[in-house]
């Protein structure tokens, strides 16, 4: 007769991902970077505020992007505007960036630039409010981005991505006035999964609340850098 | 769509195990555990399981999907409760914020269910 057995497997899906992206976070450790992934729905502003930051921070940090723009170097060309490198990672069709392609980034910025000298490194991830939550690729803080024309019911309609965020910017805050937004009800409803988040509302185009953005990023780098002092 | 590359994973998994038995076995079924809240759809992963093992050693291997429902637990209260996705994820006793998931973003191989050819019973 036909016997069936079972392997217990209890292996997770994502593992070979978590493993490449834990490994990711061991070089960037070993250089003394601090990496942040940054996160959000097509068009939110992601590039926009990386131009403002970067614009901002240049002569203060070292700072390199690693871009995942879909499939065109667009988004690259905008930040190499800023006098810093911008490794461009053509993801395909991909949905997110993952641990594997990052580590391609990664690698580049080894060979090419001194990875030594290196305070940060900005990810900006693939335009999607969904997936990329679900793949780390290595970085020491999520940042979630949500634009006022998005609405406020989005962290509940699509929560991974705000649970999972330590900061999120409330992006395009200049449009807020021609919008019905409740930003105080797109508060409650992010802190119904993430009470802790920072949350800070900002303007890429007339520069407001990026003061605060700013020192975020300061206190980010300054936490790496304490970690590599230990 | 992440579906593809879940199942990708999964389909490696599956074959790194099928090379590491000393005789090779008939796979019965695979045994998932999909959570909730988590980015993956059921039927999206089986539709790719379905695409990607055409003409492969797992060709026709049934795919079974467990599902498993968002629970999370309240401090205050001492107790656990289902949040309702999309619509309100705190305590419906004391409002207190969704903190601690118990269940619901597991994303795993539970089990490869096998038969040998020449098992003795
Ligand atoms: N009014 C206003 N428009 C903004 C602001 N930030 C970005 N935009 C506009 O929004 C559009 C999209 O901005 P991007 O910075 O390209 O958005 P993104 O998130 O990088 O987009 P993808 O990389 O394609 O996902 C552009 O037309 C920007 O000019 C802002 O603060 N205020
Ligand atoms: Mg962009
Ligand atoms: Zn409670």
């Amino acid at each position: 007769m036909h016997q069936t057995f079972n392997a217990a497997l209890e292996l997770n899906l994502l593992h070979a991902n978590q493993e490449g992206a834990d490994h990711n976070r061991a070089h960037f450790d070993q250089w003394g970077i601090r990496c942040l992934n940054l996160m959000s729905s097509p068009g939110a502003g992601k590039t926009a505020l990386l131009e403002r930051t970067l614009a901002a921070l240049q002569q203060e940090l070292k700072i390199v992007v690693i871009e995942g723009d879909m499939t065109t170097e667009l988004d690259a060309d905008r930040l190499r505007q800023y006098g810093v490198p911008v490794i461009a990672i053509n993801t395909g069709r991909s949905c997110h960036l993952d641990s594997q392609m990052v580590s391609g980034g990664i690698h580049t910025l080894a060979r090419d630039y001194d990875p030594q000298s290196v305070d940060l490194v900005f990810v900006e991830n693939v335009g999607n409010l969904v997936c990329p939550a679900e793949f780390e690729v290595g970085e020491h803080a999520k940042v979630a981005l949500l634009s006022v024309t998005e609405g406020e019911d989005k962290p509940l309609k699509y929560p991974l991505m705000f649970q999972e965020a330590d900061c999120l910017l409330i992006t395009k805050m200049d449009l807020a006035p021609y919008l019905d937004l409740d930003l105080a009800q797109l508060e409650a409803n992010v802190r119904q999964m993430n009470p802790h988040v920072t949350l800070i509302p900002v303007s890429a185009k007339t520069g407001a609340g990026l003061d605060l953005w700013l020192d975020w990023v300061r206190s980010q780098v300054q936490q790496g850098a304490a970690l590599a002092m230990a | 769509m992440h579906e593809t590359d879940m199942t990708k994973a999964l389909i490696m998994t599956v074959r790194d195990w099928y090379v590491s038995q000393p005789d090779p076995p008939t796979i019965e079924a695979i045994h998932l555990v999909v959570g909730q809240f988590t980015c993956v759809e059921p039927a999206g992963l089986a539709f790719a399981f379905k695409a990607q093992t055409h003409k492969t050693f797992l060709e026709g291997v049934p795919l079974v999907i467990r599902e498993t429902p968002l629970i999370a637990f309240c401090g205050p209260c001492d107790r656990p409760y289902h949040p309702q996705i999309g619509l309100q994820y705190t305590c419906p006793t004391c409002g207190g914020a969704m903190e601690d998931i118990r269940s619901g973003r597991e994303l795993k191989i539970e089990r490869i269910e096998y038969s040998l050819e020449g098992a003795k019973v």
